[in-house]
């Protein structure tokens, strides 16, 4: 057996050096979110939801010269539309900001699978898809259970809480370090690297390439530590996984355990904090959960689509026109997942957030290829999260509705959120 | 009545392993596969519709037999 070299050196130092597009930096107030939007001001933060049904209404598919061109479709019908035509529209990019990267790329992209295209999403997507079955993740149920009422315990006493900082943000953390082999301590540090790359996407290019290398910095250090101690965890995993014959790229394994760390932790952050929130200001639905348990799953997909937390995002591939725009090669499309769930055309009562909805075909995991794969686990942590926080603290509510904080940019979800537990 | 899942449609989303898990089940990937030859009882077809109806992916189809 030979030594596993690939990470003596740091694989970015023999990386060709290649270029990206930066375009210019435009922020401040919208004029008209038909022509100018941007998901990155602080009205969109506070609540995007009444500006996607008036613009799915008056201009379906919304423009920006922003970024350096790109558009947003509210409906239902082209959002599918986009998700599932990968030959038109790439996942090259998929974090909508003021800098493209290279061409050369495609089709793998820095963060596989999400950034990947076809042919080679599929295989790279194939690698995980094993460890992240439903089957698999109940395996993580009951530590999971036990972190969250370890949680509440150490509220105790606490007349407000933070529900997001102290309870919703620690347990996708926890999950996601335990199933990597990552040190759990380092929570705090993971919390910077989620946000530096999902919410400092309006900052110089430099400041973001120095946020990117921070992580991948973090991730060698994890990386040559498994590979001296080996372990049952997915970097071991990963760090042994074949694709076509061989062992994969060094940047692959990097850039897939930064997916894994960034899109593990803050989404189901948010959707723990978003379902939290909601039940805080609408006592009916929190007495009616707390009395009927077993609603729950249902109850958690309606919070799903409603509040859905992920909005991604694709390049146009060639020119085109494209059911009535002209879109350009290179322009971004925002794909809201979250204003599909809101499309009156495909979902009664769309506006409103009903906890028994039986029929709920909502795309919060996406469509098509690039389905969450993390979804089941998920689903797994909001479920165990919301139980044991109603089956502990059944009484709540906003402390102060104006202190409510949402995180900015495509991963929506409070980040500040005082509740009036005692 | 019966289901069925086009696997060229399913993306894994285990909607219906969740909601009918008397009718369909994941395999190792988690795809959705149907249960034995997907024959629904009869005291299962709401189950199977909420199945279908839940579909992200639309990827379920309930084949109506005509009963001999
Ligand atoms: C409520 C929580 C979550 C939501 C709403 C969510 C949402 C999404 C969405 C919408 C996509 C599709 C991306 C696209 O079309 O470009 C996606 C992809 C992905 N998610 Fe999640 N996610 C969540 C939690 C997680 C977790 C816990 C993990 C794993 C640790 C995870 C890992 C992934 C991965 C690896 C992909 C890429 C799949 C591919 O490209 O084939 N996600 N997620
Ligand atoms: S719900 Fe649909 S997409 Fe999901 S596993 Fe079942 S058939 Fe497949």
């Amino acid at each position: 057996m030979t030594v596993d070299d690939r990470f003596v050196r740091d694989f970015r130092e023999t990386q060709e050096e290649q270029l990206g597009t930066p375009t210019e930096i435009i922020t401040g107030p919208v004029s008209d979110w038909a022509t100018d939007f941007s998901h990155l001001e602080p009205e969109w933060a506070a609540d995007p939801y009444p500006i996607l049904d008036d613009l799915r209404v008056r201009c379906p598919i919304a423009h920006t010269d922003r970024f350096g061109g790109g558009w947003l479709p509210t409906r239902y019908e082209d959002i599918a539309a986009v998700a599932y035509d990968t030959e038109r529209f790439s996942s090259r990019a998929i974090i909508m900001g003021n800098y493209r990267p290279p061409k050369e790329l495609a089709p793998v992209g820095a963060v596989p699978p999400i950034s990947s295209d076809p042919p080679f999403h599929h295989d790279a997507r194939k690698l995980l898809l094993p460890a992240f079955t439903k089957k698999e993740v109940a395996k993580r149920e009951e530590a999971t259970r036990a972190f969250c009422h370890s949680l509440i315990d150490s509220l105790e006493g606490l007349e407000v809480v933070d529900a997001a900082r102290d309870y919703a943000q620690h347990i996708p953390m926890r999950v996601i370090a335990d199933m990597m082999g990552f040190p759990p301590e380092d929570g705090p540090r993971f919390r910077q690297f989620v946000e530096n790359a999902l919410e400092g996407v309006n900052l110089p290019l430099e400041e973001r390439m120095a946020h990117s290398a921070e992580l991948f910095d973090y991730l060698l250090e994890q990386i040559r530590d498994h590979v001296a101690n080996p372990r049952d965890d997915l970097t071991t995993y990963l760090i042994d996984a074949e694709l076509h014959g061989r062992k994969l790229e060094p940047s692959h394994v990097a850039g897939t355990l930064a997916l894994l760390l960034i899109a593990g932790i803050d989404t189901t952050w948010s959707a723990i904090g978003a379902s939290l929130w909601h039940l805080a200001k609408t006592p009916a639905d929190r007495e009616r959960l707390v009395a009927e348990p077993e609603l729950l799953p249902t109850a958690i997909e309606e919070f799903l689509r409603a509040y859905a937390p992920v909005t991604m995002a694709r390049l146009v591939k060639q020119d085109m026109h494209w059911r009535g725009v002209d879109m350009k090669a290179e322009d971004w499309v925002l794909l809201s997942f979250p204003a599909a769930n809101r499309d009156p055309a495909q979902f009664d009562r769309a506006d409103e957030v009903i906890i028994d909805r039986e029929i709920n075909r909502h795309v919060a995991f996406g469509l098509g290829i690039h389905r969450c794969v993390g979804s089941h686990l998920a689903r797994m942590e909001l479920r165990v999260a919301l139980e044991v926080w109603l089956e502990r603290v059944p009484v709540f509510s906003l402390a102060d509705p104006s202190a409510v904080k949402w995180a900015v940019g495509q991963v929506r979800g409070p980040r500040t959120l005082p509740l009036r537990i005692g | 009545m019966k289901v069925q899942i086009n696997p060229e449609r399913c993306q894994g989303h285990g909607r219906c392993y969740d909601l009918a898990p008397g009718l369909f089940t994941e395999d190792d990937e988690g795809y959705g596969q149907v249960i034995g030859d997907g024959v629904v009882p009869p005291d299962a077809e709401r189950e199977a519709r909420i199945a279908v109806s839940n579909c992200p992916e639309k990827a379920i189809t309930l084949v109506e037999e005509v009963r001999g």
